[in-house]
């Protein structure tokens, strides 16, 4: 057990170090640009643009936060935060790397499981990415094809079809009710689209908690 | 120095930034294989999920890189590919970079070039928006897995179905979103979208009309996904297709994703 602690805890202190670290060079870049360019901003216009960017996303990266961070494991949180892409690729990853061990996201071999798949996710992708921009120009014409839009315009749905089973199939008494009101509220509110479903993924996961927890106690779960 | 997009400099900068990234996730890779060796965790099936991971990843990957592509025409090439290296998404640039401009009379659409001073402020705009997950998992995290661990060892049961609510609750929300255009069959003022585009090195908006059956363009990729990953699963209760257990997922996003090519020119 005290073992146990040991590497929860300095997977805490490594992953605090990691992202104060980044985040203090990401904001170093713009000082960089600045210095190297010899120019300030333009004041008047950064109050205006941050007034009405980072209000709106903070209070989103608060939700997601206090949302994904008991979903991700502990080292997957540090690293997700930091490369992004988490609804649509890092948390995937590392359900599907839990369903394929059998491992419980709470035990520390789903911790390890998990932050294995999402580190691997995030050296393929920036791998992938830097392969991308060095071959830009003869990549642009293959994947700006027309004919291959669609495919890359529903990898959401494409994603969620595969994972929705593999997922809803071994949960389904917890399933259904969250479902059928997700599916009621985006067809018939107008204003739900693909801007606010990741609103909607907390007010989702509290719905399922509360519905899963009258089934628990019932003993039907 | 005479700025430009496309700078020298801000490929070094940009790399050095995700150069680092690469380091941190290299460091965490290592840092659990060899928990996962002192826990006697199966280092075959470890492996099988390093490589389930990384095919998985190809597509969603690809997906990222037309995004820098389309960003790049007006932001260069360094900037789109550090913000989409790191936490970050088409559409959150897209807004973040349009917001930081309009104060300065351009826009992403425009055909007029970035100065430096512009440039700097979309950089600022677009870093500073969405530094919250970065400083608030140091913060809270630990509070929030130590949660989650004494629910664990004060009832199993439960913590598991929490965490699988969770996992639920997130699925759902996505399934319902596949969902989100399905209303263009029976409501005919739904059926449009709004595009900008560029007149005159301005940004007008324009609505298009689309038809009724296209809300369901996502709904039949995302069954046709689900049907191939049934497929996959009951393929693979046969010993010789066993190993079809790793690949289910990324086999039903891909064959999805192709499936959306001719549904999508028969439904639009």
């Amino acid at each position: 057990m005290k073992k146990n602690l040991s590497y929860m805890d300095s997977v805490h202190r490594d992953g605090r170090i990691w992202n104060i670290g980044v985040m203090i060079l990401l904001l170093l870049f713009p000082v960089a640009v600045a210095l190297a360019f010899g120019v300030l901003p333009d004041w008047n216009a950064l109050v205006i643009g941050l007034l009405a960017t980072a209000p709106m996303y903070w209070a989103v990266g608060a939700i997601e936060t206090v949302t994904f961070v008991p979903m991700l494991g502990a080292g997957g949180s540090y690293l997700s935060f930091v490369t992004g892409n988490i609804s649509n690729l890092k948390l995937p990853c590392a359900l599907n790397a839990l369903e394929q061990n059998q491992v419980s996201a709470n035990s520390e071999e789903g911790e390890v499981i998990s932050t294995i798949a999402i580190a691997t996710s995030s050296i393929v992708t920036t791998l992938i990415i830097i392969l991308g921009v060095i071959l830009i120009v003869p990549l642009t014409p293959i994947l700006s094809a027309p004919v291959l839009q669609p495919a890359f315009e529903q990898i959401l749905p494409a994603l969620f079809g595969g994972l929705g089973v593999a997922f809803v199939s071994k949960n389904w008494k917890i399933a259904v009710a969250p479902i059928c009101l997700m599916l009621i509220l985006f067809v018939f509110v107008p204003a739900l689209d693909a801007s606010t479903v990741g609103i909607m993924v907390p007010v989702s996961a509290l719905f399922t908690i509360a519905v899963a927890r009258i089934l628990y106690k019932r003993g039907v779960l | 120095m005479e700025f430009s997009v496309n700078h020298p400099i801000l490929f070094l900068m940009a790399g050095i930034l995700v150069a680092v990234v690469l380091g941190q996730s290299v460091f965490f890779l290592i840092k659990a294989l060899r928990r996962s060796k002192e826990l006697g965790m199966d280092q075959v099936k470890i492996r099988k999920t390093i490589g389930t991971a990384a095919v998985f990843t190809v597509a969603p990957a690809v997906a990222i890189v037309i995004s820098i592509i389309t960003l790049s025409k007006k932001l260069g090439l360094p900037l789109p590919w550090l913000r989409l290296s790191v936490v970050g998404s088409m559409s959150y640039e897209t807004v973040a970079a349009n917001n930081a401009l309009s104060g300065m009379g351009q826009s992403l659409g425009s055909a007029v070039g970035l100065n430096a001073q512009q440039y700097l402020n979309v950089l600022i705009v677009m870093t500073v928006s969405i530094m919250m997950g970065i400083w608030l998992v140091p913060v809270i995290g630990k509070k929030l897995q130590s949660g989650m661990t004494k629910l664990g060892n004060r009832d199993a049961k439960w913590a598991d179905a929490f965490s699988n609510s969770l996992f639920i609750g997130m699925i759902a929300a996505f399934l319902g979103y596949v969902f989100c255009d399905v209303s263009r069959l029976w409501d005919p003022s739904t059926r449009f979208v709004t595009q900008t585009v560029i007149e005159n090195g301005a940004e007008v908006e324009q609505q298009v009309a689309v038809s009724a059956s296209s809300g369901m363009i996502p709904v039949c990729t995302m069954a046709v996904s689900a049907v191939v990953m049934i497929l996959c699963g009951l393929l693979m209760r046969k010993p010789k297709l066993k190993w079809l257990s790793e690949y289910a997922l990324p086999i039903s996003l891909i064959v999805g994703m192709a499936a959306a090519i001719p549904l999508t020119a028969w439904l639009s």
